[in-house]
C-alpha cells in the first residue's frame, strides 16, 4: 500500500479511499423519472438516471430507459442528489469499539446518503504512526460500506509538544493532519506545523478552542472545564461556560498564522458568530481557509441544554440563536463550506450520567440531512439546492473530488424521498451508539438507496425495490 | 408536588403552602414531645456526594421529627468511592423502597436524573451550582417570620454568585415572593447575563448596600484566587466585606453557611443583632419537615396522621401520645 496511496497533487475520487466495494455492480440500475438536483452540474429537472460501469451513463427522458439486465426503480416523486461527503467523523477504532467500528460508522453513513468520510485520528491510541495508518487502511478494506480516509495526528500523542512524522505519514496515506479533539495550544507548534504543510502538502483541520478560556478553573483542571455555552442559560443552571471567544480568538490566531507562513488550513466545526465573523474576514484578505459546520449546530441552541439532557452535550457547544442564524446565513452565503457532521458516538454509560460528568458528542451521520432538510429546507431558511451542495462539498478541502450526477461522471448518488416520515432512531440505528440529539423527534424525508461508484451501499429496509423484468 | 428539584419548577402558591406547613410545625417543636407519627412507616433514603453539616443533618431530624425511618448515605466509605455510577446506586438503594430521596450531588441536574430512575419523590438538596431549593424556601420562612412579607423588599445578593447555587434559588424565591433582588460582587464572580436570565440587577459597588433591607453574603471559597477570580482576600474584603460600617442598624443580615469569618463577613456582624444565620438553622428544620410532608403526605394524607385536616384547615399533624 505504501507510497501507492497519494497523487504528488490535484484531486482523486472519493471512491479511491478504502473502503469494501462490496455489491458487485451486476448490470444497470435505473432510477426512473427521479427529480435530479445537482447545483453544481446545473442539473435540476425530472430524468430518467442510468447507472452502468460505475458511471452515471446517462439522464435520459422521463420513462424511456430500461435497464438492460439490471434494477429499475419508480423514482417518481423521488429526488436524486451527488452523494455526501463528510469530512469530520469519529469511528473510535482502535481503542472505543464498544462505541463505534469502521464497519458500524460507515454503515451509519451509507445510511445517511455518505459516499464517504473522513475519520479523526483521536482514537486511543491516537493514530500518530504509519503503522497505524496502514492497518487502519488494511481493515476498512475489509470491512468499510463506503470511502473512509484516515487523518492522523498533528502532534505526537496529541500533546501538542513535537510534530508527528508528517512526510511518512503522508506516504502511508493519511489524507490530512488534526489533533481533533484538543486544539493545538502551542502557537509555536501550530506555525512550525504550517511552515512543514509547503513540504507535506496535506490539509491541517483544525480544533479551535483556547483552553484558556474554556477551563474556568484553569488548563491544568481540565475536568472543571466549561460544559455549555457560555450565556443565559448557563447562567441559570450554574453551569461552567465555555464562550464563544475562546473559540474565535484561537481561529484569528490561526489565521493569522496560516497568512503569514502562506499555508492552508480547514477549521473545524464552527459554533459561534464571532467564529464566523474571523473566517470571513481571513477569506476576505485571501487567506487559504476553509470551514465546516454541523448540522446540530444549525439546527439546536443551548436552550436545548435546560433540560440537562446529556444528550445535548458536545465540544463545541451547542450556542444561542443569534449564533445559529449567524452560522445558517454563513453556510447560504458561502463563507462557511460545508457541512459536517462531527459524528462522535459515545456508550450508554458516558451519558447516562449527570450532565457535567457526561461524555462531550453526539452522533450525527444518520440525521444529518434528514435534519436540515426538516429545520431549514422545508421552512424556507435554506434553498434545498444549497444545502445539498454544502452537504459534500466537504471533499474539496481535503483534495478530493466532488460527486457528481453529469453524465460520465462516477455514479455517487443518493435516493431520498421527500415526503417520509419517521421518528429518528425508532427503528434502531446502524451506528453502534444512540447518542443523537435529534432521537425521538419526527423528521422528515428519508434516505431511501445510496449508491458508491455505482455500487449500492445501503437500501432503506422498508424501501421496497422494484427489479426489471 | 411530586419532587422539589428547583425552585426554578414552583409557584408562589408552592412556596406559601410549604411556609403554612412549616408554621404548624414550629407550633410542635415548641411542644415537649416533637416528634408526630405522620411518616411512621416511610423510608427517607438521605444520599449525599458532598460535604454538609447543616443541610444533611435538618434533613435527618426532619425525617425522624416525622417518624420516617432514614437511611443515610454518605459518598465518602459507600460504593460510590468503589466507582459505583450514580444509576447504580440509585438502584441498589430503590430495593429498599424509599418513599423520598434527599440527594446533594457536586453536578447540576443530579436530582432530576434520580427522579427519572426512581419512584420516589426527590429532593434536591443541592445539585451542582445549579439550585438549592430547600435552602430558599428556609431563607423565605426565615424572611417572613422578621418582616411579616417579602413584597417590594430590597435584598442584596453579596459575593462570589458565580459558584453559588444558594445565590440562584434564592433569586428566584425572592422574586417570586415579590421582593426586588440585586446581586453584588467583583465582576469576575457575576455570571454573564444574570441580570436578564434571573430578573436582578447587577452592581459592583458594595456602597450600595445602603438602600438594601436585606443583605445576604455568600460564602468565598478560598482557592478562588487560584483562578484569578479575586487578586486576594485581602482586596476581597476591603471591597466586599460585610461590616459593621457597612451593615446599617435596620438591615437584617443573612448567611447560609459555612461562614469564613474575615472574609465575606466580619465577625461582629457574624454574632451581631442584625444576623439572622442562627434562625435560618432553625428554620431549616421546620421547612424540611414541611417539605417532606408535602412531598409524602400532602394531598394525599394518611390515616395514621392524626388530627389531619377538615374543611380548609391545613392539615397539622398532632404529637404522639406519650405511653400509658
Amino acid at each position: 500500500m505504501r507510497g501507492e496511496a497519494f497523487p504528488a497533487s490535484g484531486s482523486r475520487p472519493v471512491s479511491s479511499l478504502e473502503w469494501r466495494r462490496a455489491g458487485e455492480p451486476g448490470g444497470e440500475l435505473v432510477l426512473r423519472r427521479a427529480s435530479v438536483l445537482d447545483p453544481r452540474s446545473g442539473l435540476d429537472g425530472v430524468y430518467d438516471v442510468v447507472v452502468r460501469d460505475r458511471e452515471v451513463a446517462a439522464l435520459a427522458d422521463p420513462g424511456s430507459a430500461e435497464p438492460v439486465d439490471g434494477e429499475l426503480i419508480e423514482a417518481e416523486g423521488k429526488c436524486v442528489f451527488p452523494a455526501f461527503f463528510d469530512p469530520h467523523v469519529h469511528l473510535r477504532t482502535p481503542g472505543d469499539e464498544h462505541e463505534e467500528e469502521i464497519e458500524t460508522g460507515t454503515r451509519a453513513a451509507a445510511a445517511g446518503g455518505y459516499c464517504g468520510v473522513l475519520a479523526m485520528a483521536n482514537t486511543n491510541p491516537p493514530v500518530d504512526s504509519a503503522a497505524d495508518v496502514l492497518a487502519l487502511r488494511e481493515r476498512a478494506g475489509r470491512e468499510a460500506s463506503v470511502p473512509v480516509g484516515f487523518l492522523a495526528t498533528l502532534t505526537r500523542g496529541m500533546r501538542g509538544e513535537e510534530l508527528t512524522e508528517m512526510a511518512e505519514l503522508r506516504d502511508a496515506g493519511a489524507i490530512a493532519f488534526s489533533d481533533d479533539g484538543l486544539p493545538v495550544d502551542n502557537a509555536r507548534v501550530m506555525r512550525r506545523a504550517l511552515q512543514y504543510q509547503h513540504l507535506v502538502g496535506a490539509q491541517l483541520a483544525l480544533h479551535e478552542e483556547d483552553h484558556d478560556l474554556s477551563r474556568p478553573a484553569g488548563s491544568h483542571e481540565p475536568h472543571l472545564g466549561g460544559v455549555m455555552h457560555e450565556g443565559v442559560v448557563s447562567t441559570m443552571l450554574g453551569l461552567a461556560g465555555i464562550p464563544s471567544v475562546a473559540e474565535s480568538t484561537m481561529i484569528a490566531r490561526d489565521v493569522a498564522l496560516a497568512a503569514y507562513e502562506d499555508a492552508r488550513i480547514h477549521v473545524q466545526h464552527l459554533s459561534a458568530r464571532e467564529s464566523v465573523d474571523c473566517v470571513g474576514a481571513g477569506k476576505e484578505a485571501g487567506v487559504r481557509i476553509s470551514c465546516e459546520v454541523t448540522p446540530h449546530h444549525l439546527t439546536l441552541t443551548d436552550e436545548a441544554v435546560r433540560s440537562l439532557d446529556a444528550r445535548f452535550k458536545m465540544n463545541p457547544p451547542l450556542r444561542s440563536e443569534d449564533d445559529r442564524q449567524a452560522l445558517v446565513e454563513a453556510l447560504r452565503s458561502g463563507v462557511i463550506d460545508c457541512i459536517a457532521t462531527d459524528h462522535a458516538p459515545q456508550s450508554v454509560d458516558e451519558k447516562e450520567v449527570p450532565y457535567e460528568e457526561a461524555a462531550m458528542g453526539v452522533t450525527g451521520l444518520e440525521t444529518a440531512f434528514c435534519a436540515l432538510y426538516t429545520d431549514l429546507v422545508l421552512p424556507g431558511i435554506l434553498d434545498l439546492g444549497v444545502v445539498v451542495d454544502r452537504m459534500s462539498a466537504g471533499a474539496v478541502p481535503f483534495d478530493l473530488e466532488l460527486p457528481s450526477l453529469a453524465p460520465g461522471s462516477e455514479a455517487s448518488l443518493v435516493l431520498f424521498d421527500p415526503k417520509a416520515e419517521w421518528e429518528a432512531g425508532a427503528d434502531g440505528w446502524e451506528s453502534r451508539s444512540a447518542n443523537s440529539c435529534f432521537a425521538g423527534r419526527t423528521l422528515r424525508g428519508r434516505v431511501l438507496m445510496t449508491v458508491v461508484a455505482g455500487r449500492v451501499a445501503y437500501r432503506q429496509r422498508s424501501f421496497a425495490m422494484g427489479v426489471a423484468g | 408536588m411530586r419532587h422539589l428539584l428547583g425552585i426554578a419548577e414552583l409557584e408562589r402558591s408552592d412556596i406559601e403552602r410549604i411556609m403554612q406547613r412549616a408554621e404548624g410545625f414550629a407550633e410542635v417543636g415548641r411542644r415537649d414531645i416533637k416528634k408526630v407519627p405522620t411518616l411512621r412507616g416511610r423510608t427517607i433514603l438521605n444520599l449525599f456526594y458532598e460535604s454538609s453539616t447543616r443541610t444533611s443533618s435538618s434533613f435527618e431530624l426532619a425525617a425522624k421529627r416525622l417518624s420516617a425511618d432514614v437511611v443515610s448515605v454518605k459518598a465518602a466509605g459507600s460504593s460510590v468511592d468503589k466507582g459505583e455510577s450514580l444509576k447504580d446506586t440509585i438502584t441498589t438503594l430503590s430495593g429498599y423502597g424509599p418513599e423520598a430521596i434527599v440527594i446533594r450531588s457536586p453536578h447540576a441536574g443530579a436530582a432530576a436524573l434520580v427522579a427519572r430512575w426512581s419512584d420516589a419523590a426527590v429532593v434536591n438538596a443541592g445539585d451542582g451550582k445549579h439550585e438549592h431549593p430547600s435552602q430558599a424556601l428556609l431563607d423565605v420562612y426565615t424572611l417572613l417570620r422578621r418582616l411579616g412579607s417579602l413584597e417590594g423588599k430590597r435584598i442584596w445578593i453579596v459575593g462570589d454568585v458565580l459558584h453559588s447555587r444558594v445565590a440562584r434559588s434564592d433569586l428566584i424565591a425572592f422574586r417570586l415572593m415579590g421582593a426586588e433582588v440585586t446581586v453584588c460582587g467583583p465582576p469576575t464572580l457575576i455570571p454573564r447575563g444574570i441580570d436578564a436570565a434571573l430578573g436582578c440587577s447587577v452592581s459592583h459597588d458594595i456602597a450600595g448596600i445602603v438602600e438594601a433591607d436585606v443583605v445576604y453574603a455568600l460564602r468565598l471559597q478560598r482557592e478562588r484566587m487560584h483562578e484569578s477570580f479575586v487578586p486576594s482576600l485581602r482586596e476581597y474584603a476591603m471591597r466586599f466585606q460585610i461590616d459593621g460600617r457597612r451593615l446599617g442598624p435596620r438591615q437584617l443580615l443573612m448567611h447560609a453557611g459555612p461562614v469564613n469569618r474575615g472574609v465575606e463577613l466580619a465577625p461582629d456582624v457574624i454574632d451581631g443583632p442584625n444576623s439572622l444565620i442562627t434562625e435560618q438553622v432553625e428554620s431549616g428544620l421546620v421547612v424540611r419537615m414541611a417539605i417532606l410532608y408535602e412531598l409524602l403526605a400532602g394531598g394525599r394524607p394518611r390515616p395514621e396522621s392524626a388530627g389531619v385536616g377538615d374543611s380548609g384547615k391545613l392539615p397539622y399533624p398532632t404529637p404522639i401520645k406519650e405511653p400509658a
